[in-house]
């Protein structure tokens, strides 16, 4: 098993471990995958963020040779998708959008089957298949059916099963779509302890805050199409710079104080905003420089600061600066996240 | 340097393919697979056990006692006639079955985790069809057991195991056809209604239940080579005495074509279905 080692792998390197270039898939009409470029590099997590029917998991099935694509060519650890999905096959885990573990197996079934169908010797297979099970904290479920665990117990065996051939690179397709929000940070804490010991991850998400919880860089796609890629700093300081967010002592100055600073035009690509509920003005600003000019100005009136913060943009002002449109919710796919929606 | 990058391009570089004893290991941790879901749900194994209860029941009882005076005996005659033929009947059965089961699971999202291992694609329905042949030689034991309660007399033990073998060989090649409709059809449902309605002709109109002296010309004609009528033909033959030959060699004819045309083809829709 030349395959299987347990030496701690690096960081990363600045290696392309997924290199992807115009990829294309079409379903009739459909340009589910248009054109798509992306790098994850090794031992880095990069997040692809978009709406539903983006072609978010048609790109993860076309890199798993779950489906063949129509043009564009594709490599993940060295291997082509087209000419080397044999080899390709041993060096990737997949978890899908669903769990894709058998329910009628038991955890540690589950586990053991995989080790075999990797060609683990049985007895590694076994010692895999515990380790795994402690690992992701479900040694006492380890015999009943999967069919019997909660929704975030069935994820994380699904990461479990993932793991078992110690993948160079990791797909995690929606991996916790449909979760509540204290399983999501379950699962969350998982995959960062997966991309502590070195695993690329190609991570696919439409919730702005796992990319950010996650990924270290961020491509977003939009039917289809990658419509901007960077790191998530760089990406939301490219769409509108930071965003100053001061609250004056005395409330009756919250439209003085904005008054002055749109007559300063100090305003980045937004203009200001009077945010009445918290009793702040929220000014765009664009470098360090406008922002010792606003402060200059305040003190210069004389006016009380409660209180003065800056704040990135969130990913949802991202998306929505940078597709036109909102980033929309998921469909009728999900029935356990349309009824978090409905009871919401 | 990631070892798992480096290391593992020079391992299996060598040689990408799948030996033959990986495709045993696979199939094998498959076989384990569908086994375990059995032991999971022991009411799986009803149909296999009730199903050569039932029909040998409700046919020796119902229909033996007139269809056994056409054959020069009553009920008696009848039990000798209809055992075999049930038993051509329980490799349809479970073939049916097969396609449903199929269906079903490859719309699971376990089916990606398998497609996307480095497994010979062909192992999984390996695997599906190995243990449907066990639980076919299961139904098969059943059969006898109440054959012989209700009267068969097994006067050659060779040719049993001859037609048991011979059963199971045509029920795995009519295996592969449904598992090719398993996984090229859309629902459960449609799997089991198109296999409904190819094999009820085929079952009814064959010597399974019934002589086909007094069927019409062209029906015989169908019968001569239906399948199932040249298995329960060879079976009956081999069984209880009789000729042999035709039947035999129309089943094996069948049963190699099968497997020859609808394996690749079960196997190349399993692979590229996304």
């Amino acid at each position: 098993m030349t395959r299987i080692d347990n030496t701690p792998r690096q960081a990363a390197t600045g290696r392309s471990a997924v290199t992807v270039r115009g990829l294309v898939k079409h379903y009739g009409e459909t340009k589910a995958l248009d054109g798509v470029d992306l790098d994850v590099r090794e031992g880095t997590v990069l997040g692809v963020l978009g709406p539903n029917g983006a072609g978010k998991t048609t790109l993860v099935r076309c890199l798993s040779t779950l489906i063949t694509p129509d043009a564009g060519t594709a490599t993940v650890a060295g291997f082509d998708v087209l000419r080397q999905p044999r080899q390709l096959r041993r060096v990737i885990g997949l978890t899908g959008q669903y769990a894709s573990v058998d329910e009628k197996l038991p955890g540690w079934e589950n586990l053991y089957m995989i080790g075999r169908l990797l060609d683990l010797p049985r007895k590694e297979a076994r010692r895999r298949a515990d380790e795994l099970l402690e690992r992701f904290s479900l040694t006492e479920a380890a015999k009943r059916p999967a069919s019997t665990y909660s929704g975030g117990m069935r994820r994380r065996l699904d990461l479990a099963a993932s793991m078992i051939g110690k993948p160079a690179v990791l797909y995690l397709d929606e991996p916790t779509t449909g979760l509540d929000p204290r399983t999501r940070n379950e699962v969350w804490q998982e995959v960062k302890r997966m991309v502590a010991d070195g695993v690329t991850v190609l991570l696919t998400t439409q919730y702005m805050e796992e990319a950010e919880q996650l990924a270290s860089e961020l491509t977003v796609i939009d039917r289809g199409k990658v419509i901007a890629g960077g790191r998530i700093d760089e990406l939301k300081a490219r769409v509108g710079g930071r965003t100053l967010r001061i609250r004056p002592a005395d409330p009756l100055q919250l439209r003085p104080l904005a008054a002055m600073f749109d007559e300063l035009g100090l305003t980045g690509l937004a203009t200001t905003i009077v945010d009445g509920e918290t009793g702040s003005v929220l000014v765009p600003i664009l470098g360090d420089e406008q922002l010792t000019a606003v402060v200059g100005a305040v003190t210069a009136r004389g006016i009380t600061i409660a209180s003065i913060s800056t704040e990135l943009p969130s990913l949802d002002e991202v998306f929505l600066s940078l597709t036109g449109h909102k980033a929309s919710a998921p469909q009728d796919e999900n029935p356990a996240r349309a009824y978090e929606e409905v009871s919401a | 340097m990631s070892t798992a990058t480096v290391e593992a391009p020079l391992a299996v570089e060598a040689d990408p393919r799948i030996s033959f004893r990986s495709h045993v290991r696979h199939t094998g941790a498959l076989i384990r697979r569908n086994l375990l879901w059995i032991r999971q749900d022991p009411e799986s194994m009803f149909d296999a056990i009730l199903f050569p209860v039932i029909f040998t029941l409700l046919f020796v009882y119902v229909f033996g006692g007139s269809i056994g005076q056409s054959l020069g005996g009553g009920q008696e005659a009848y039990v000798q006639y209809v055992v075999p033929g049930l038993m051509a009947m329980m490799g349809m059965n479970m073939a049916q079955g097969v396609g449903t089961g199929f269906n079903t699971d490859f719309n699971s999202g376990v089916m990606d985790r398998f497609r996307s291992l480095p497994i010979g694609r062909g192992s999984v329905l390996f695997a599906k069809i190995a243990v449907e042949v066990m639980r076919m030689l299961i139904a098969t034991a059943v059969l006898m057991v109440v054959g012989v309660l209700v009267g068969f007399h097994i006067t050659n033990w060779p040719g049993l195991f001859a037609s048991v073998g011979l059963s199971a060989v045509f029920g795995s090649a009519l295996m592969w056809v449904f598992l090719t409709l398993g996984v090229i059809m859309k629902s459960a449902q449609s799997v089991q209604a198109m296999g409904f309605l190819v094999l009820m002709p085929l079952q009814f109109g064959s010597s399974i239940f019934a002589p086909t002296k007094s069927m019409p010309g062209w029906l015989q004609n169908f019968t001569e080579y239906n399948p199932l009528s040249s298995l329960a033909d060879a079976a009956r033959g081999l069984m209880v005495g009789g000729p042999v030959e035709h039947g035999l060699w129309v089943t094996l004819a069948w049963s190699l074509g099968l497997t020859v045309v609808m394996a690749p083809i079960a196997i190349h829709k399993f692979r590229t279905k996304s």
